[in-house]
């Protein structure tokens, strides 16, 4: 159990590392983007003067590295600061989106991480049968689909025949089964994206492993093949496919932008896109660095998971 | 006040000739929902979904610049004056104007009209609210409109303002959206209060997402504000607009586009209003620079382009042609019969010649940001011009910066007007000499001279004359390409009943649907 503690402690001190260097790149990146907030803030409206009295008014004049250094301390105790454009906390605009990214994201996730090792696993079992064609072909199909069709397409069959809302409206009160049935159709389009790469990377892995010895010693002591793919293959195959589920979440979480946008979800994605648009460097910031923390998180989480599965990978450590 | 004769630019389509039948804020509507305008009605949640709002919007009343917060501004807000269905000036919160010499302007503030807050609106209010578009360190963008202000005071229930010069249109200008009443506190308002003393009291509100109002009890006006609940989303995407319109999600949506008008109306399950008004897309070109200092390369651009074409099909027939006239036909002094320019090769060629040139290239920069459709306006502008021999290389530029980076710093560009009610403001703000806005950097003697005698005129036929001139000098003489007026479109559910006449100055019922509008 120590080995996984000093593992776990030094995959921690990389990720933070690899946050500290995102957060440069960030900052650097915003930089460099033309023009500046001001001149965005009062677009066509803009003249010198007003520009001059905005710029000084929002603290854009200060240099780079101060800015920076003042941003992260920040950042660490959990203030972004507030918003150049709209004055407000930057925390406060991110809880709710940020709740509703989360929420459906983990809808998306409860429907295509199931969806997809059943699909996986059957398909490995029924090989190169009937199943697996049209399992294969139909994921293939909907992942090749760009996501704003599958939504539209969505939004033709299921929302404009009255069965589901073409709109997410979520309000601190809706009610938890309200939401699950006012954000259907974003999870179902999200599900459809994300499902096949999950599902042949399951069935892939557990392929690879039936042509091991160890699973034609089990057949040859006559076990079934259903045992064998979920007693014997499984556990075996669980490090990739761990892998990949990780990298689907983060995905739900930091790419659905354009899912928010066709359903008019209020999430993360719309969050970023309005606040770059604005030049509001502060949010576009505050977002990169939750979306970097995700993929480190999950990934960090991911690799910490598939070395429980693995006692060889734990021994080395 | 309004002009209703013989206009220029009547497109194709017989709903225009209707349109202009009705007279230039008209609107149009199918005959059998005529009687739905009879009596309004209290009662029901009206959704309107708008096709801007972003979570950056401010509250700030200096920085209102989509029409997401501009409604939500009239929503919860009333101002000095309102500009009516008919485009005329209305008391609002000042219950009178009146000004002896045009210099100094007395606004007699109204009494027993309160704050959502309860606080009553006192005439210290209303300085504090125009104060705040005013002074050094102002942000706002109609500072320049104070620019000739000296001093704004207050005179027991009057605010008096004091002008550099005279002028008779000022009053136009204190109806300008961006002037809410707020309330003050040391003679400043807090501009990011929601209070205000409009029709609706702001319940909850999410940035680029939803606002939820309810109507405001002690609204002082008796025959406004029909519905119990107001809810304003934001929903950027058109598609995905029409399709919340088509499922019952809203109940009135902006900015149809025009590709789907036809479907919609198809479907007979929502109608459409289409409301021409001043609103106009241009192509500015910068007047200091070679080849475009030329007047002659001017006006072969002019003649190179094919106006009834681009309405057609850039507008999909919602619009009008204009003769690169920034003032439109729902303005008091619109000039009707200007020589109208078509799409004329040998003109074209011949003004070409008068610059002594064969042939002209000039590079045009556009992008989708500048009007839905720009690019392709731009690229049947180059397909016409190549007839004329002048080679126009279009450049997409990206939506994103295009305000700062193309407009006003390449030289020929694309942009849009939201039309203004009065000709001296238009004037003021996109053509005269200096303006922060003058974006083709156009300067003329005879246009600057009349601009200034114009707006102290007090005789009617000699300040009509005036303007007259002056648009046909921007028309003939000008800097800046104006191929068309858009209408604005909306499309509303069966049971949304409107006022005969629907505002042309502004989209939306000059932002006041949710006022003026109500359940049948």
């Amino acid at each position: 159990m120590h080995a996984v503690l000093i593992m776990i402690a030094q995959r921690l001190a990389l990720g933070a590392l690899t946050l500290i260097v995102v957060s440069i790149v960030i900052f650097s990146a915003t930089e460099l983007l033309p023009g500046d907030l001001a001149s965005a803030i009062l677009g066509q409206s803009a003249t010198p003067e007003t520009l001059a009295a905005l710029r000084a008014q929002l603290g854009l004049n200060d240099p780079a590295p101060v800015r920076y250094w003042a941003w992260l301390t920040g950042a660490l105790q959990g203030d972004f600061g507030v918003s150049l454009a709209t004055r407000r906390p930057i925390a406060d605009m991110i809880e709710q989106r940020l709740g509703n990214t989360l929420f459906l994201a983990l809808y998306a996730a409860a429907l295509a991480v199931p969806l997809a090792l059943v699909l996986g696993i059957l398909a490995a079992l029924w090989r190169n049968s009937i199943f697996d064609r049209v399992a294969n072909a139909g994921a293939l199909s909907a992942i090749s689909f760009p996501e704003f069709f599958i939504a539209y397409i969505l939004v033709l069959w299921l929302a404009q025949t009255g069965y589901f809302p073409s709109m997410v409206r979520l309000t601190p009160v809706t009610s938890f089964p309200d939401k699950l049935y006012m954000s259907f159709l974003p999870a179902l389009t999200l599900t459809l994206v994300v499902t096949a790469h999950m599902m042949r990377m399951t069935r892939a892995a557990i392929i690879n492993l039936m042509a091991q010895p160890y699973i034609e010693m089990a057949r040859l002591k006559g076990a079934s093949p259903l045992r064998i793919v979920l007693r014997h293959a499984l556990p075996n195959a669980l490090a990739p496919i761990i892998n990949v589920i990780a990298l689907n979440l983060a995905y739900l979480i930091t790419g659905v932008v354009v899912v928010e946008v066709v359903f008019v979800y209020p999430g993360l994605g719309q969050l970023m896109v309005d606040s770059v648009a604005k030049r509001d460097i502060a949010v576009v910031q505050a977002i990169a660095l939750i979306f970097a923390s995700a993929y480190v998180l999950l990934n960090l989480t991911a690799d910490v998971l598939s070395t429980l599965t693995n006692p060889r990978l734990m021994k080395r450590g | 006040m309004k002009n209703t004769t013989n206009r220029q630019g009547v497109t194709r389509r017989g709903l225009m000739q209707g349109a202009a039948a009705l007279g230039a804020a008209g609107l149009i509507l199918p005959a059998g929902m005529r009687k739905a305008h009879a009596e309004p009605q209290r009662g029901g949640t009206f959704r309107v979904g708008i096709g801007h709002g972003s979570s950056t919007d401010s509250l700030d009343p200096g920085l209102w610049d989509n029409l997401y917060v501009q409604v939500f501004a009239a929503s919860r807000h009333n101002q000095l004056i309102e500009v009516n269905n008919e485009g005329q000036l209305v008391p609002e919160i000042a219950e009178s104007w009146d000004s002896s010499d045009g210099a100094t302007w007395v606004f007699k503030i109204r009494e027993g009209v309160s704050f959502h807050s309860g606080k009553t609106v006192t005439p210290e209010d209303v300085l504090a609210s125009l104060n705040h578009h005013r002074g050094e360190d102002a942000t706002s963008a109609i500072k320049t409109f104070f620019a000739p202000v000296t001093d704004i005071r207050v005179d027991g229930q009057n605010v008096v303002v004091t002008l550099d010069a005279p002028n008779g249109d000022f009053p136009y200008l204190m109806s300008d959206y961006h002037l809410a009443i707020m309330p003050g506190t040391d003679g400043k308002i807090d501009p990011t209060s929601f209070d205000g003393c409009g029709p609706y009291v702001v319940e909850s509100y999410e940035p680029g997402v939803q606002a939820s109002l309810n109507r405001n009890p002690n609204y002082w006006k008796s025959d406004r504000a029909h519905f119990d609940r107001v809810e304003i989303l934001s929903i950027v995407d058109s598609t995905a607009r029409l399709n919340a319109l088509m499922t019952g999600g809203v109940d009135t949506i902006d900015q149809v586009d025009p590709a789907t008008i036809g479907m919609l109306e198809a479907r007979g399950t929502a109608k459409i209003l289409s409301i021409p008004g001043n609103a106009h897309y241009v192509f500015p070109m910068d007047s200091r620079e070679a080849p475009f200092s030329d007047n002659n390369v001017r006006l072969a651009l002019k003649y190179a382009i094919d106006r009834e074409d681009m309405v057609e099909k850039i507008l999909g027939g919602h619009g009008a042609v204009s003769n690169d006239n920034p003032i439109g036909p729902a303005n008091r002094y619109f000039h009707a019969e200007m020589e109208a320019k078509t799409f004329d090769p040998d003109r074209a060629r011949f003004h070409l010649r008068e610059a002594g040139m064969d042939s002209l290239n000039v590079t045009l920069h556009v992008a989708d940001a500048a009007f839905s459709g720009a690019v392709d306006a731009g690229a049947l502008f180059a397909e016409t011009a190549r007839q004329c021999g002048i080679n126009i290389d279009l450049v997409r530029e990206p939506n994103d910066g295009y305000w700062d980076n193309v407009w006003m710093q390449k030289p020929f560009v694309a942009s849009y007007w939201g039309g203004r009610a009065v000709e001296d403001q238009m004037f003021t703000t996109g053509y005269a000499s200096g303006s922060s806005w003058n974006d083709s950097f156009w300067e003329h003697e005879r246009f600057n001279e009349l601009l200034v005698k114009a707006r102290s005129e007090i005789d009617e036929d000699l300040r009509r004359e005036m303007y007259q001139e002056m648009q046909q000098i921007v028309s003939f003489e000008g800097s800046v390409i104006i191929p068309m007026n858009n209408n604005y479109v909306m499309a509303t559910a069966l049971n949304v009943a409107t006022p005969e006449r629907v505002s042309a100055n502004w989209n939306l019922d000059g932002f006041r649907c949710v006022e003026r509008w109500w359940f049948a």
